[in-house]
């Protein structure tokens, strides 16, 4: 099955982009297809390269790096809502691409399923 | 609408495409940019329903004045969607209810669905986003 996935939360203050991870993760994992992950509102945070956590802890924006990297995923930054917050193609991590709204529409009409991780 | 320049269009799928509206029109963003998300659907001539529950249906309050809070004035937005062929507009009755409102508060026409009919419609739906 192909899924979209949606993220409308920033990274730690929300669980919203773990949680949304970890579902990317384990479908692929399990055989299905993840082809492409919008983040929106303060989703568009999670995208930052600037973002250096404690080591102890996990690395957000790093890690959807890592997946898009290992299993061509591809990571879409809403534009209008990455102008708002500051976030420019200057602060994207690896594997990050700010495009339009358009994306997330295409996500709803060719996947089976469209998945919201937000509050 | 800048957005639909980069984007692969044609595909001819139609999808219902429900947009659930849950918050307030002030305080977060989310009715703001979840309108935008509506408008791009809508130009991709798929089947929009927008649904009004809990807080949101305080978004087609008639009277709304953001002056004091200095934040943009959106409302009218909710009046133009006719324009963008968006006229599938719900409200929840149990959350009209109890905030105490009737359809002769809202800025637009509605129509009211009990829970029942509200998960009826929902089912029927390819897609539903939730703001």
């Amino acid at each position: 099955m192909q899924f979209g996935i949606l993220v409308n939360e920033g990274p730690y203050s929300h669980q919203a982009s773990d949680s949304a991870y970890l579902f990317a993760r384990t479908a692929i994992e399990k055989g299905h297809k993840v082809p492409r992950v919008f983040f929106y509102h303060d989703g568009v945070y999670n995208s930052s390269r600037l973002a250096t956590p404690p080591q102890d802890d996990r690395n957000v924006a790093a890690r959807w790096s890592k997946l898009a990297a290992d299993h061509g995923v591809d990571l879409v930054v809403c534009v209008a809502a990455a102008q708002r917050r500051g976030i420019t193609d200057g602060v994207l991590g690896d594997n990050f691409r700010i495009s339009g709204l358009g994306q997330l529409v295409e996500m709803g009409i060719q996947y089976d399923r469209l998945v919201t991780f937000g509050d | 609408m800048s957005d639909m320049d980069d984007m692969d269009e044609g595909s001819g799928i139609v999808k219902k495409f429900m947009f659930l509206n849950r918050k307030a029109p002030h305080g977060t963003v989310y009715a703001l940019e979840g309108l935008e998300v509506v408008l791009i659907t809508a130009a991709f001539d798929q089947d929009v329903s927008m649904v009004f529950t809990d807080d949101g249906v305080y978004q087609l309050l008639k009277g709304i004045d953001t002056k004091g809070i200095e934040v943009k004035d959106f409302s009218k937005t909710y009046r133009a969607l006719d324009g963008y062929d968006i006229e599938k507009l719900y409200v929840d009755q149990a959350s009209m209810d109890a905030r105490g409102l009737t359809e002769d508060d809202l800025i637009v026409d509605v129509t009211t669905l009990s829970v029942a009919e509200m998960a009826n419609l929902m089912a029927e739906q390819d897609v539903v986003i939730s703001f």
